[in-house]
């Protein structure tokens, strides 16, 4: 259906949707899957063992500090009860190519996420708002491509891969820049306050991607979204939202929905083709995997726990 | 010594008939003879392995030996192995040496035994012939112009042919029995997670496991006592007491006596195979063990397993799934084979894995990629785990009414160099009788029966329920307390 004709001025007949994807590092003292420190600042590859540069023959073991940190944040944002937490959760491997991707894959959980659900609150100018958590799941994170002072050649920095990441996902609840950046406030309030993430943004412990769309205000329907990838600050983060709405919706008037697009911030220091990267990431297959076992919590863990949660399978258990 | 149990070998030592050093001299002179011919090893380093032989003489001299110190074992080459090179068969690892050791080879160093030398296999495993290693086809002792089966072909043409007096293997769907049973040794593939696949390079992990091969059910059970045990840096390894394989083998089953050691076992049999596809002189030499077995004291009892008849095609969607993803860390960026040109990033990875994967390996990354590929993996990848579940269902059904299930581990006897080499559909119905014990995670085993065409060896299939190792063993044992076929040596050798 081609939108009406937009006339007059543009922020009365469109309304920006806005949804946040934050990567919070964990503040584990090892990786997710080794027993490597995930200290920042170290020499090159200092801090990457035989299962972070993926020798052949080796095998990831699961960090329960991880766990324990991504279950703390699952009753936080949940009011202290651990019915979004999946007491079956499974991780599967993203099948891509780059040089920064030791296994070839990404070891991450696609179906039956850690936490489901949950909320954030924001407080505005207008008063207090809910904001609603898709999902938050456990990942690693990928180590460093350096193309500065290597003669045309690239250098591989694998002393991030494997870091714990907890990647949280947020419904589209946003409707402007602000109410973005006080999201993303709260949230970097919130996993500093828990102690599960130092939120330093300068390190890249706290990495957000916004996901932007807009549509004719009253509409129900998401219009197709662009997503801008690291936004490593409060401010680059309001600046690349607002920016994005006006170039949208001409787009959008013009030529109707446009195809789901990565734009990517050109303030981002440590990755110079992020575009490319994405464009590997088109093949990417999603693999299940046995690593780990799944898991179960004791109940001792959740206060108002009764029962088994939504998509729980299995009875409670030990971690394993 | 070349045909002595592992049993005798440590006694020899242990009574200084022969020194470690001697007994490795030996086997490395045996592999020098015989190696340009057979192909059983890809890598031997007679300094390394004598330097090992010394200090396991100095370790025996002090009175500390454990049961195998000494005894030379060849290693498959999928195991890390520090300090060797460790190709997996495949061009992409020709230039691998590991820098650490898979806990198998730290288990084996730990009991004093020596390192032989790295044996020949298929590419990564994939394989059921010994011929799509990158440093050649592994030949069959028994007829040189045979295969001796695979992957683990190596292996068991070192111990037919007395170049090692034992060796290890890994099974993802039936790489230590069938070469086991072509080669007419005898061969353990243990329950999923009794040994680490730590250090043991993956093909499909949720398959994979590493066994033992031997030239008796008593020297299989010597090795399983070293490689079998809990590691942490395996998740999926079990954290359960491992008893002694060797201790109970000698005692007779639950309602057994002197004259009949097997009294009260029953034997599970599935009409399914010994049906169309099964060659007549494999299906009398397994008719004849089951008499044999019979005598000893078992009896038969007939069993259902109506899912089997899936197990080939779900293996193949399963293996080469995980295989696609497994396999992807092969990217020339880090370590292993890199094109020698290329213009880009993309063209170094193409070229990389075109140069460095050979064509069954490439055949199951793209059928892997392609099951696991949006909009099929419903269809294939879940279809062919529910199958896996039914297949564990049938399983667990059938050890109600029996102890173990015979058979035999493959349709015919060894086939010719080449026959099925360009048909990759023939070459997967090889393993029709094993993927099932690797699906729902069982343990199995092959032994020697007796022979059939071209005088090649018969192998007859045991599946137990799981962690029923000891038992397995124990029947095994008895069995070959009964029979001749395991002392047979290839002619000539």
């Amino acid at each position: 259906m081609a939108p009406a004709r937009p006339s007059g001025n543009l922020s009365m007949e469109w309304e920006i949707v806005i949804g946040l994807e934050v990567h919070a590092q964990l503040s584990t003292a090892s990786k997710i899957f080794s027993g490597a420190s995930t200290q920042f600042g170290a020499a090159p590859n200092a801090q990457a063992c035989a299962v972070d540069i993926a020798l052949p023959g080796v095998l990831p073991v699961f960090n329960k500090g991880a766990l324990e940190r991504a279950i703390r944040f699952g009753l936080a944002v949940n009011g202290n009860s651990a019915d979004n937490i999946n007491r079956r959760s499974i991780f599967a491997r993203k099948n891509y190519f780059y040089p920064d991707l030791p296994k070839g894959y990404q070891i991450s959980q696609y179906e039956q996420p850690i936490v489901l659900g949950g909320t954030i609150s924001i407080v505005l100018e207008g008063g207090e708002k809910s904001i609603r958590l898709t999902r938050a799941h456990l990942e690693e994170d990928a180590g460093k491509s350096l193309h500065q002072d290597f003669h045309g050649m690239s250098g591989i920095d694998l002393n991030r891969a494997g870091t714990p990441l907890l990647e949280i996902v947020s419904e589209p609840d946003m409707r402007s820049a602000e109410e973005a950046v006080a999201y993303a406030r709260a949230l970097h309030s919130l996993v500093r306050w828990i102690d599960i993430c130092d939120g330093n943004m300068q390190e890249g412990s706290f990495r957000c991607d916004a996901n932007v769309s807009v549509r004719p205000r009253g509409s129900d329907n998401l219009g197709t979204r662009r997503e801008i990838k690291n936004l490593n600050s409060f401010r680059s983060c309001s600046r690349r939202s607002n920016t994005k709405p006006d170039g949208r919706s001409r787009r959008f008037k013009t030529a109707g929905p446009s195809r789901r697009l990565p734009c990517c911030s050109t303030r981002t220091p440590a990755k110079p083709a992020p575009c490319a990267r994405r464009r590997m990431r088109t093949i990417t297959v999603i693999s299940p995997t046995r690593i780990c076992c799944p898991w179960s919590f004791p109940k001792k863990w959740s206060r108002k726990s009764g029962g088994p949660c939504r998509n729980c399978r299995s009875s409670e258990g030990s971690v394993t | 010594m070349l045909n002595a149990s592992l049993k005798e070998l440590s006694a020899a030592l242990g009574s200084r008939k022969i020194s470690s050093v001697e007994l490795c001299k030996l086997f490395l002179d045996r592999i020098a003879r015989l190696n340009d011919d057979l192909n059983a090893f890809i890598t031997v380093d007679a300094e390394k392995s004598l330097g090992q032989a010394a200090q396991a003489d100095t370790r025996i001299a002090r009175g500390d030996a454990a049961p195998l110190t000494g005894i030379p074992v060849g290693h498959k080459d999928i195991f890390c192995t520090k300090g060797w090179l460790t190709s997996c068969g495949s061009k992409m690892l020709d230039q691998f040496v590991s820098p650490y050791d898979a806990h198998v080879i730290e288990q084996f160093n730990k009991a004093g035994a020596v390192i032989l030398g790295k044996t020949n296999m298929d590419e990564f495993a994939m394989g059921s012939s010994n011929e799509t290693s990158f440093y050649g086809p592994v030949k069959n002792p028994w007829n040189r112009a045979f295969v001796p089966g695979g992957s683990s072909g190596g292996s068991a043409c070192a111990v037919a042919a007395r170049m090692a007096p034992a060796a290890t293997g890994t099974d993802t769907g039936g790489s230590i029995r069938l070469p086991a049973a072509l080669s007419g040794i005898t061969g353990l593939k243990p329950t999923y997670g009794r040994v680490s696949r730590y250090g043991m390079i993956a093909f499909a992990s949720s398959l994979d496991q590493g066994g033992a091969m031997g030239k008796n059910a008593e020297d299989v059970a010597l090795l399983m006592n070293v490689m079998a045990g809990f590691d942490q840096r395996d998740s999926t390894s079990l954290e359960r007491a491992v008893g002694d394989y060797a201790r109970e083998l000698d005692q007779p089953w639950d309602d057994g006596s002197a004259d009949q050691p097997l009294k009260g076992l029953r034997i599970g049999i599935y009409k399914g195979h010994f049906g169309a596809g099964l060659s007549p002189d494999v299906a009398r030499a397994i008719e004849a063990a089951l008499v044999d077995l019979e005598k000893l004291g078992a009896r038969r009892v007939d069993v259902e397993l109506p899912s089997l008849d899936l197990s080939v095609p779900a293996y193949y969607v399963i293996a080469p799934a995980a295989a696609s993803s497994n396999l992807s860390r092969f990217d020339g960026v880090r370590y292993g084979y890199r094109a020698p040109e290329y213009r880009d990033l993309l063209d170094m990875y193409c070229k990389t894995r075109a140069q460095g994967f050979g064509a069954e390996v490439k055949r199951r990354i793209l059928i892997g990629t392609y099951v696991l590929s949006h909009g099929y993996y419903d269809a294939y990848y879940l279809k062919a785990q529910r199958i896996r579940r039914l297949i564990a269902q049938d399983f667990a059904e059938a050890f109600r009414q029996c102890d173990l299930i015979m058979g035999p581990t493959s349709p015919t006897v060894a086939f010719p160099l080449g026959a099925k080499a360009s048909d990759p559909v023939q070459m997967y119905l090889n393993d029709i009788y094993t993927i099932p014990a690797n699906l729902a995670g069982l343990p199995a085993m092959s032994i020697p029966c007796g022979f059939g065409q071209n005088d090649l060896p018969v192998g007859l299939h045991v599946v137990g329920d799981y962690f029923s190792e000891a038992r397995m063993l124990k029947v095994a044992h008895h069995y070959q307390r009964a029979t001749v076929w395991h002392r047979r040596a290839p002619p000539g050798i």
